[in-house]
């Protein structure tokens, strides 16, 4: 990585923190409806893996903390925005909302709601890569809670099996919603799970931009030289609530405090300055800057777009004229 | 008697039957430590601890599967599924072995569990977090479906629920968990379980409905009656077993029949009703029956969460037409 190439990915990342931010208010300002769940220390995981991988080309599926994995994959952050608002102009034309955001130009095949549900999905765009002889890969970014779901252990399996090109992700974050890992899973190095099924693996620091990157470029290159499925653990902490609705009391303070100290941010801008590559003034006018451009260009867009009209509640359920649409309608 | 809202009256009715039956059970995802993500659990674990309110892995298929194991051996399991809509890795097991336990024992087994899922809309999510699929479970003979309408009647179900023997898929209307209060008495309630109840008796016209549509329902009746005309109100709460005996009762006399449910249309509850009001009442119809429901589309984002459920203009207004 240049010195240019690490100050853009640390904007990336620095506007990332603020677009959730921006998130959050809006959320709290009740502009943004149902739930929303926010990415905040987590950044260098989607970051360091799109910076090794080719967003828009290769195929990127997640859950429902999605926002930022949407944007790395180029989906335009006013129509992100928008689709949180649930207005025409978002991602999924305002019906999908947080949790739903699609932008299939760029292979950014969907957030989902249903944990586990991403991983065979995952496995099928990665069947269908194969089948058609496509240098495209499929990556699946999930948590660590979602493992316990069948779904898992049925896709790892299968993708191993039929040398699927996979990349499954892993952000442990060591939390699902209010229960901690060890509370809930009986192997907590994620890694040795896939090992089970003869895939390759690897664990590493996901507050590490660089760490990541490295690791994610090892990975990405295997899934592509068509060698199969790889499973990449980043070990990482989420600082907000699960969702809106946390109270927060399943975890303690001082061990928030500890990981805050390794803030994936920080400890990129210290190693640029500490290098040379950049200085506190020129992160505090970036930082300046992008929270300029979103509150001038995304919010305001998000704000005065239209939402979905009434008429249009029937509309993609079926192809269009569907005589099932109309039959079942009042 | 207190007065509470629907989630403490659940609460209260989970307290309570631990207290009661040492051989039930609590177990979900994040039920325990942290009192469940719409605190129905609350306070649970520190009364009867880890072995009985048990956090368990994300996993919707074995914690439903689990859960009739330990039914069959002798326990009785209270599942709770975090929202309906994550239910349907769940259904497998549901569909597939808790409902055909008995038949497949000839009678030697039972099981008996409850899979508690708050359901349907009011809190501007869509899809998953939003929709009202009672009729997947209410389809199936060996299953039972119920849903409550409020604080008194939820909790006295859920402990008859408990008490069946037979497994029961209990469905909470998540819109009205903190939306009212009502006064629970203290000493233990129970009602009967395939059983409708009529909340308001009216001579003109039969208005049913369940769970959080009750409330728009009756705000319509009260419109009703403000133009003089009589609606008398059925709440069905069982969905399976229907007691159809109290719907047909009903419309014999009243002669006209609006069904109201927040799920899709086609193929929803509201269709098995007229099915059996043509079996039962059909003679006595004064005019084409009615229904007011969600529509046949995927329930969609908060924007437009108030044009796909049912409110009381559009009850009121099916009624006029069935009045006609
Ligand atoms: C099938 C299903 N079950 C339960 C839920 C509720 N739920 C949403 S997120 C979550 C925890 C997921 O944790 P993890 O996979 O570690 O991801 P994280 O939220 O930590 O990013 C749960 C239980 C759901 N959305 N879908
Ligand atoms: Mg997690």
């Amino acid at each position: 990585m240049n010195a240019a190439d690490k100050k853009r990915l640390l904007r990336e990342m620095l506007y990332a923190r603020r677009f959730e931010e921006r998130c959050y208010e809006a959320y709290v300002e009740r502009k943004i409806g149902g739930f929303l769940h926010l990415y905040p220390g987590q950044e260098a995981c989607v970051h360091g893996v799109m910076e090794a991988a080719k967003p828009g080309h290769d195929y990127v599926i997640t859950g429902y903390r999605d926002h930022v994995h949407a944007i790395q994959c180029g989906a335009d952050p006013k129509k992100v925005m928008a689709e949180l608002y649930g207005k025409e102009t978002g991602s999924s034309k305002g019906r999908g909302g947080s949790m739903h955001i699609f932008d299939v130009e760029h292979r950014f095949m969907g957030g989902y709601a249903l944990v586990g549900g991403p991983f065979p999905l995952a496995a099928g765009i990665g069947k269908a890569i194969k089948l058609q002889g496509g240098d495209e890969i499929s990556i699946c970014f999930l948590g660590d809670a979602a493992n316990n779901q069948g779904s898992f252990h049925e896709s790892l399996n299968m993708a191993a099996v039929w040398e699927l090109p996979v990349l499954f992700v892993c952000e442990n974050n060591l939390y699902g919603i209010g229960t901690r890992i060890e509370r809930s899973t009986a192997v907590q190095e994620q890694y040795k799970r896939a090992c089970g099924y003869g895939i390759e693996a690897a664990r590493v620091d996901g507050q590490d931009i660089e760490t990541v990157y490295e690791a994610a470029l090892k990975a990405v290159d295997y899934v592509r030289s068509g060698k199969g499925p790889y499973f990449l653990e980043l070990s990482t902490y989420r600082y907000r609530g699960h969702s809106m609705s946390d109270a927060g009391a399943y975890r303690t303070k001082e061990e928030q405090q500890e990981w805050i100290k390794r803030d994936p941010i920080n400890l990129f801008k210290e190693r640029l300055i500490e290098a040379g590559e950049l200085s506190e003034e020129d992160f505090q006018s970036l930082d300046k800057e992008i929270i300029e451009q979103i509150d001038r260009d995304v919010i305001p867009f998000a704000e005065e777009s239209p939402e979905p009209k009434l008429e249009e509640l029937e509309k993609y359920v079926l192809a269009e004229n569907d005589p099932w649409v109309k039959g079942g309608a009042q | 008697m207190a007065k509470l809202t629907m989630a403490k009256a659940l609460n209260l009715a989970l307290a309570q039957e631990m207290e009661r039956d040492k051989s039930v059970y609590v177990m979900g995802e994040d039920v325990g430590r942290d009192g469940g993500v719409f605190r129905i659990t609350e306070g649970l674990i520190d009364r009867f601890g880890e072995v009985r309110v048990m956090d368990t892995p994300l996993a919707e298929s074995a914690i439903v599967g689990v859960g009739i194991g330990m039914a069959v051996a002798g326990l009785k399991p209270i599942c709770e599924i975090q929202f309906s809509g994550f239910s349907y890795m769940g259904i497998d097991q549901l569909e597939s072995h808790a409902a055909r336990m008995r038949w497949r024992s000839r009678g030697r087994w039972s099981v008996p569990m409850v899979v508690r899922a708050p359901y349907g809309g009011g809190v501007r999510a869509l899809e998953h977090h939003s929709e009202s699929k009672e009729v997947f479970y209410a389809h199936t003979p060996g299953l039972k479906m119920v849903i409550p309408s409020g604080p008194r009647n939820a909790r006295a179900l859920l402990v008859s629920a408990i008490r069946d023997p037979d497994p029961v898929v209990f469905f909470e209307p998540k819109a009205i968990y903190r939306a009212f209060r009502e006064e629970v008495p203290d000493e233990e309630e129970t009602l009967p379980l395939g059983k409708a109840r009529i909340v308001r008796e009216g001579g003109d016209i039969t208005l049913v409905a369940y769970g959080a549509m009750l409330r728009p329902t009756l705000e319509a009746a009260e419109q009703l009656a403000g133009d003089g005309i009589d609606p008398e109100v059925i709440d069905l709460l069982t969905i399976s077993p229907m007691d159809d005996e109290t719907i047909a009762a009903s419309v014999r006399k009243n002669g006209r029949v609006v069904i109201v449910h927040e799920a899709q249309r086609s193929f929803g509850a509201g269709a098995e009703i007229f099915a059996r009001l043509n079996e039962k009442a059909f003679w006595y119809l004064e005019a084409p029956m009615e229904r007011v429901t969600g529509y046949d589309v995927i329930v969609p984002f908060f924007a437009r969460e108030k044009a796909y459920l049912p409110d009381a203009e559009r009850i009121v207004h099916a009624a006029r037409r069935a009045l006609q």
